[in-house]
């Protein structure tokens, strides 16, 4: 963040303590909302957020921005329902413009099979009450003249669910009105620190090792994006996790107003307008499993292809930067959060492609977790645990990012 | 550039052609038979740095092949054999 931000947003840094009562690795979205929803709900300010880089420096940083809970799981609707709730909301409670805009977005499909899943994911959205309709074709060209019905020849759109709350944010304007709520309350954020080690006495945690010295800790919450394996290692917990790298584009800026997000199911690709003009766009993760941020030339080809045949002004514009972040994917494309079987020991991962709007739901139940010991009942589906269950939460097709 | 793999049937061809294959392998430490399977089944080392991995040709001559493939570089050791 520059120094004309800082002055903005009144950021407030603390030298390090020797302890705290709550160490949470990850100054990212996930990590700063946890620290918020622990001073704001539950009056635990003892907290300390450590980040390696500076705050939202990682995925926070790196995502296409989209807020949306049409899922295809009731677990999950429920789930992202309420952080969209929490969305609406969080530009009033931190008195902070995040740039909360809610566009509407087009879930569309090109195959008979993709028509009933969309019918069948509307029915579903809205009885778990994020409300959600489909929509013919002719329906789509009423609401949104700019996308080209016969997909380029290749792919007609034979419809889509529409899903009217579908929103942007402006991603650095969350991380930073996160971190400022929590550092009102004495949140401790201590930003260029890496986390080396945890240490460990018995099967319980007491503190974290890094490269400016330990910092104890009664409670160690992970909202490590991407290095989450690195993280479990040091406490010998294995993690269903493997880093993917994501990428995505924007185009320089189009000279109207696109006030909707379109994406497209079966050549998982997104795109929706930033507050600049610029087009963003967004495809699937990258095949080979990499801790890489490099781009590459052959996704800008391929996703620029894909993204024109439905929206075909695309053509006319040129990129105009690109980016990669790493993912945490988890096996079956849900999170995975809470207790681990290490004493004191949180985690909040596998959040994949689609973290971004996952940030105010799972800070705050991250933060009931940490303060109550119970886990919420909004994410004892996505526990650890789920996967020597037999509870797998099978939901790629809503990601858009399956392979 | 695309990251490539060299198929010893069929040469350099781009990592779009291939599916990748994992090596699972589940740690001495797990001893009780049913977490091992839950590990063998769903838990991943994740290796950051270089690690062996299986990739099946499937657009192309449809064998596997063994590579070592470095993952925060990506820098490919050519495979070694295959079958």
């Amino acid at each position: 963040m520059n120094e004309f931000m800082e002055a903005q947003v009144r950021l407030s840094w603390q030298e390090a303590r020797d302890s705290y009562d709550v160490v949470i690795i990850g100054g990212g979205g996930h990590g700063l909302a946890t620290a918020y929803y622990l001073a704001t709900r539950y009056g635990i300010t003892n907290v300390a957020v450590v980040e390696r880089g500076y705050i939202g420096s990682g995925n926070s940083g790196r995502n296409t921005t989209v807020i949306r809970a049409n899922y295809g799981l009731p677990e999950s609707v429920a789930f992202y329902q309420r952080s969209l709730e929490l969305y609406r909301g969080l530009e009033a409670e931190t008195d902070r413009w995040l740039m909360h805009n809610e566009m509407g977005l087009f879930w569309m499909t090109h195959t008979e099979t993709g028509v009933r899943q969309e019918k069948m994911r509307a029915k579903l959205n809205t009885a778990m009450g994020a409300i959600t309709d489909f929509v013919t074709p002719e329906e789509i060209h009423a609401m949104c003249p700019e996308i080209d019905l016969e997909g380029g020849g290749r792919y007609p759109v034979l419809g889509a669910s529409y899903h009217p709350q579908g929103a942007t944010a402006r991603h650095d304007r969350v991380v930073w009105a996160l971190a400022e709520g929590a550092m009102r309350h004495g949140v401790a954020v201590l930003q260029h620190r890496t986390v080396t080690g945890i240490t460990m006495v018995g099967d319980r945690v007491t503190g974290v090792q890094t490269d400016h010295g330990p910092i104890g800790a009664g409670v160690i919450v992970s909202c490590v994006a991407g290095q989450s394996t690195l993280i479990a290692d040091m406490v010998g917990l294995r993690l269903p996790i493997r880093s993917h790298p994501l990428q995505a584009f924007v185009t320089n800026h189009y000279q109207r107003t696109f006030n909707h997000i379109v994406a497209s199911v079966d050549l998982a690709t997104y795109v929706s307008q930033t507050a600049r003009g610029e087009m963003l766009i967004g495809a699937e993760i990258d095949r080979q499993p990499s801790y890489s941020y490099q781009s590459s030339f052959d996704f800008l080809q391929s996703t620029a292809a894909k993204a024109s045949m439905f929206l075909p002004f695309l053509k006319d514009l040129r990129i105009l930067r690109q980016w990669g972040g790493v993912c945490d994917m988890s096996p079956d494309s849900s999170p995975v959060m809470g207790t681990t079987g290490i004493d004191g020991f949180y985690i909040s991962t596998g959040w994949g492609t689609w973290g971004f709007k996952a940030i105010p739901a799972g800070g705050e139940s991250m933060a009931e977790l940490v303060a109550t010991g119970e886990t919420p009942d909004l994410i004892k589906p996505f526990r650890l645990s789920r996967f020597a269950d037999d509870r797998v939460l099978a939901d790629a097709g809503s990601s858009g990012t399956q392979q | 550039m695309s990251l490539m793999l060299r198929c010893p049937h069929c040469g350099p061809r781009t990592i779009e052609e291939y599916v990748y294959g994992e090596i699972p392998v589940v740690p001495d430490s797990i001893t009780d038979p049913n977490q091992r399977d839950v590990d063998f089944a769903f838990m991943k080392a994740n290796r950051r740095g270089w690690t062996t991995e299986r990739w099946f040709h499937l657009f192309g001559c449809r064998r596997w092949l063994t590579v070592e493939r470095n993952t925060v570089t990506n820098q490919v050791r050519q495979p070694t054999s295959s079958s």
